[in-house]
């Protein structure tokens, strides 16, 4: 009994969590016509998207009400300047400090002369220069939050072992995802050697699940979607995987035993580019996962202020939801592919020397 | 505008034969359900991985 008042509760919450959506959409709804809804509708989707220096929770299109707070702004620009994103009022006005101009132009900063002109090279983008950007964006503090959300999960789930093997509390649903990455994708890829591993996996899985399940709620967190994020990720898996390998491995790829050599030759380069061609498809996989379904489920939503009549709307709003949901079941298994092929490819670049080749079909993971 | 539409018939004449595949597996052996929906999951991760990598592009 019990068990289904909690899923209806869950149920109703994430109906409500897709309804705030449609609230914060609902200050930008312009009554003039189509055309200002449409820019509208585009404002609000890059929002979303885009990383940014404010923290804004809704925005009033008609009114230019922002409501949410400014994130400090760090830049580099031969010597260390930390202001408030407010002083940049939305991109409108020119920052001046210690004799430099620094205007934001589409959520980036650049140096300007007193009058704040951006001069623009042949194709079409800026040509001012940029001083080195360490702000605290958005996207930042997100990551921050996550990784201080992480840390206090993985610590309770810690001490809770201290007191009996049977965890209490929020460690309980924790437990079977630890145990999971260890028995389904780390040990059986890897080998004997998982434990070195272990915490590389469980932090890319945990640390990639929250932030597409917080790319789901109307913060307007879009973390996973930025390439710069998830080429991180990969190159941390690229540098893990080639510290790793062994003798075995490099032979194998530059001059693979059980060939003849005119074919070792031929097939170098190929094994060289694939080398860097497996995490740089770990990178796009999820950036275009995360990026497609947010820019679908925005768009999705802003079809409904698009139509506004008595048909169309509900029926986009079951259709968003059903996405949503949709959605959900992306983010796990995007970040369950992730960490499976990084598993696989430190698997791959610690194998021991084989004599005998072994039969992998009992590798497959059970569910 | 067309290679959109063609990305997404090869996205779905794969998944489609992916999940054909494992339908016949599953007929043949139910107790390898597990093992089987398992594989067919992580081929379709990879397969939508591709296409809207692709979609991106275009």
């Amino acid at each position: 009994m019990r068990k289904e008042n909690i899923f209806k509760i869950l149920l109703a919450g994430l109906f409500v969590l897709v309804s705030l959506n449609l609230n914060a959409k609902e200050a930008e709804k312009e009554t003039t016509g189509k055309i200002d809804t449409k820019t509208g509708v585009k404002e609000f989707v890059e929002h979303h998207l885009k990383d940014s220096h404010y923290f804004t929770f809704f925005s009033d299109g008609q009114q230019s009400e922002h409501y949410g707070f400014p994130l400090p702004v760090i830049i580099w620009d031969g010597g260390l300047k930390v202001f408030s994103a407010s002083k940049f009022h939305h991109g409108e006005e020119l920052v001046e400090l210690d004799g430099n101009y620094y205007k934001l132009y589409h959520s980036k900063i650049y140096k300007t002369g007193p009058e704040g002109v951006i001069e623009y090279k042949e194709n079409g983008f800026p040509a001012n220069e940029r001083p080195l950007d360490f702000s605290l964006t958005k996207n930042v503090v997100a990551m921050i939050s996550v990784a201080l959300l992480m840390f206090l999960m993985f610590w309770a789930l810690a001490k809770n072992y201290q007191k009996s093997s049977i965890p209490k509390g929020f460690s309980r649903v924790l437990e079977p995802l630890v145990l999971y990455v260890r028995d389904d994708i780390a040990e059986p890829n890897i080998g004997p050697k998982y434990k070195k591993y272990m915490s590389f996996l469980l932090t890319v899985f945990f640390f990639i699940l929250l932030l597409n399940l917080f790319g789901l709620t109307p913060l307007g967190i879009n973390v996973t979607g930025n390439i710069a994020v998830t080429f991180g990720l990969a190159l941390i898996t690229f540098i893990i995987v080639q510290f790793s390998g062994s003798k075995h491995y490099w032979k194998h790829i530059f001059w693979m035993p059980g060939v003849p050599v005119p074919m070792k030759i031929i097939l170098m380069p190929i094994e060289v580019l694939g080398m860097f061609t497996k995490p740089f498809a770990l990178m796009i996989r999820l950036f275009a996962n995360m990026m497609a379904g947010h820019v679908v489920v925005m768009s999705l939503l802003g079809l409904i202020f698009v139509f506004q009549n008595w048909i169309a709307s509900p029926a986009f709003f079951g259709f968003t939801l059903f996405i949503s949901v949709i959605e959900i079941l992306v983010a796990f298994l995007q970040a369950y592919i992730f960490t499976l092929l990084s598993a696989l490819y430190i698997g791959m670049a610690v194998e021991d020397h084989e004599d005998h080749p072994k039969d992998h079909s009992e590798d497959i993971p059970v569910v | 505008m067309v290679g959109a539409g063609l990305i997404v018939i090869g996205a779905g004449i794969g998944l489609g034969k992916i999940g054909g595949s494992a339908m016949d597996a599953i007929a043949r052996q139910p107790e390898a359900t597990g093992k089987i929906q398992t594989a067919m999951i992580i081929i379709a991760a990879l397969l939508e991985g591709i296409a809207f990598a692709a979609l991106f592009a275009v």
